[in-house]
């Protein structure tokens, strides 16, 4: 055999080892996301978190460590507490709805009727399309002159003519309905996910049993899918609280902030009004709130599940 | 309880016929068993029943009343499910309780209700447990319970002790069968299992490829099988087949003996057993082989039990006797079962 052709052998031994060990293999497949993670998710995250203590803007070379004293000037700021309450009104609401809508629409969609495939297309298309673009197309939806709902309204028979993104109870409605819009594709996937893992047996029991349909669906279905729903609903929660495109694009806060949420305020303080310090303690400020949300639904959701 | 009765039931799933016009009466109080195997249309036919089916044309017919646009709710019937269907959320008691909520009954009445099942059934110290916590035979029966509890006129038992150990399997037939004839309730059971359906059954139907083969007492249907279908299915091992002419000669494998075990007042018929493999199965020794002078290329086996002491050597022939009258002959082409009078003609 020729030294070249050992080397081969050699060579192919070693790689074989390497995706023969699952200890290595493992660490090498996670290996891109873990950086990913890290280099996106974990640098600005620590980065914001530095910030926070300090008093650093985008005209100051340096920073300065001044305690609490950002966070404290932060929390007093009107603006602030207007965005907070905001932030949970638009996310209770918002999550409120996307549950109630996404039951009914899974429900809907696990029976067979004829274009299902079509509907369930559909639905999920806002998912799919880029929030920016869906966005604007709702911007143009809600538009003070063009509106095609206003149109449709008046068209139905119905005086006045509101404008959506200039009245503050119309404009937080409007972000709402944007929202809902945009989260209730993925609650409904995975809400069809958990009720096509419910076995048929224990619908066809329940029917034997005598069971109604709201029987059936409050002591049956819906405490079988509790665990799933609970995901569903931290997954829109997490969102509502830390995303602000659809607001961008809309409304950009207004009128009169009345539709600011944290994530748009703490955008505008520190990226628009340079004020990185005061940015990342906004952003910073529902960090704690989440994390204790999703501990909360995670210990629900694992007590409640039954198989 | 109540008789339960199909007419002219038939269920096509496309262009596929899973149930092909069955006939059934069952009566009341009767134990009654679908025996088949898989894909032979006995759980369709059940589920039809139940009402969870909706069946193409014919008629289902419960306490003499046609029950074809009632729902399952509403045919007083309870089922139970080879998953057992237990709800994994709910506890065992409020398992139990769940048909008799559904059916609106008076409240204070239930947990009464609710005890003497599973009293019934010996569960009763299990109460307050979830599904998950308990063992295959324990589910099964809150299952039963779960049934029994609001005295349905009528029992469908979808292979209820196939998710069950062999031993537990037979404790549970026996505890099932006495539950089935204190209750007195019209039971229709379904199984691929023909120990089960033999033990269980007051009758068996033997289904094939969606239609009824043969209905009767279970020793009917094992001594007279209509056709080389219910013959070669009931049986372990099954019978045995010879071509003989235009017919086919059935003989179960029990019934050859060697020459002498059988009075000399009965009919017999002789034969030579060559002896090709010898299986020892503890009370039974299976001879695996062909009869020598009359269908050298055909296997035949013969079971002999463990007190009958012959000699068997693998290469010897060995003379047996069949007693006439235990000979089956059949059509070739059709498999039906033929005139009996021409049954002993071929030896």
């Amino acid at each position: 055999m020729s030294g070249a052709g050992r080397a081969d052998r050699a060579d192919g031994l070693a790689r074989t080892r390497i995706v023969d060990s699952e200890r290595w293999l493992g660490r090498l497949m996670l290996a891109p996301a873990v950086v990913y993670v890290l280099a996106l998710v974990g640098v600005p995250f620590l980065l914001a978190i530095f910030y926070g203590f300090t008093n650093v803007s985008v005209s100051s070379a340096r920073a300065s460590f001044v305690g609490l004293a950002t966070f404290r000037r932060a929390v007093e700021d009107p603006a602030f507490r207007t965005a907070l309450g905001n932030t949970f009104l638009f996310a209770c609401i918002s999550q409120a709805l996307v549950v109630l809508l996404a039951s009914i629409l899974a429900t809907a969609l696990q029976k067979d009727f004829r274009g299902k495939w079509l509907v369930r297309l559909l639905i999920l298309l806002p998912w799919v399309a880029p929030v920016s673009l869906g966005s604007i197309a709702w911007l143009w939806m809600f538009d003070s002159i063009y509106s095609v709902i206003n149109w449709t309204l008046r068209f139905l028979g119905f005086s006045g003519w509101p404008i959506w993104l200039g009245q503050p109870r119309l404009a937080m409605s409007a972000i709402i309905t944007v929202q809902v819009w945009r989260t209730l594709p993925l609650a409904t996937v995975i809400l069809l996910g958990g009720l096509s893992s419910i076995p048929q047996d224990l619908h066809d029991a329940a029917e034997i049993d005598g069971a109604g349909f709201f029987r059936h669906l409050f002591q049956i279905t819906l405490p079988l899918i509790l665990p799933i729903q609970l995901v569903a609903l931290l997954f829109g929660f997490v969102f509502a609280f830390t995303d602000m495109i659809v607001i961008y694009v809309l409304t950009r806060g207004g009128p009169y902030d009345s539709t600011q949420v944290l994530a748009s305020l703490a955008f505008f303080k520190g990226i628009d009004g340079g004020d990185l310090a005061g940015g990342a303690a906004t952003a910073l400020f529902l960090l704690p709130v989440l994390a204790a949300v999703a501990v909360l639904m995670l210990r629900l959701a694992r007590r409640t599940e039954v198989t | 309880m109540a008789t339960v009765e199909t007419r002219a039931i038939r269920k096509e799933f496309g262009d596929h016929t899973a149930v092909d016009c069955v006939d059934l009466q069952i009566r009341e109080g009767e134990f009654l068993v679908l025996l088949g195997p898989s894909g032979c249309g006995k759980t369709t036919l059940l589920r039809m029943i139940a009402g969870l089916e909706k069946q193409t044309s014919g008629d289902v017919v419960i306490g003499g009343r046609v029950v074809n646009d009632l729902p399952p709710r509403a045919r007083r019937i309870a089922m139970v499910f080879q998953s057992y269907a237990l709800y994994p959320h709910l506890t065992v008691e409020q398992n139990i309780a769940f048909p008799l909520k559904a059916q609106g009954a008076d409240p204070r009445t239930i947990p009464a209700s609710v005890r003497q099942a599973a009293t019934t059934v010996g569960i009763e110290q299990l109460l307050h447990r979830k599904p998950r916590q308990l063992s295959g035979g324990e589910r099964q029966r809150v299952a039963l319970a779960r049934a029994m509890v609001r005295s349905p006129d009528v029992f469908l038992l979808d292979e209820p002790l196939s998710n069950l150990d062999a031993k537990l399997r037979t404790l549970a037939r026996d505890e099932l069968q006495q539950f089935q004839r204190r209750l007195g309730t019209t039971t229709i059971y379904v199984t691929h299992d023909q120990v089960e359906a033999m033990g269980l059954g007051d009758r068996i139907a033997v289904m094939s490829a969606g239609k009824v083969r043969q209905l009767g007492k279970p020793q009917e249907v094992y001594d007279d099988p209509a056709d080389t279908f219910v013959a070669g299915f009931l049986g372990s091992p099954p019978m045995n087949f010879v071509e003989r002419g235009d017919g086919l000669l059935g003989f179960r494998p029990e019934h050859l003996l060697p020459k002498g075990s059988y009075p000399t007042t009965e009919p017999l018929v002789d034969l030579w057993f060559r002896v090709d493999r010898i299986e020892h199965l503890g009370a039974d020794r299976l001879l695996y082989g062909a009869l020598r002078d009359i269908a050298k290329d055909q296997k035949v086996i013969v079971s002999l039990p463990s007190t009958v002491h012959m000699p068997a050597e693998p290469g010897q022939a060995y003379e047996l006797s069949i007693k006439r009258r235990d000979l089956r002959l059949f059509d070739k082409q059709t498999g039906r079962r033929a005139a009996a009078q021409a049954e002993p003609g071929p030896l």
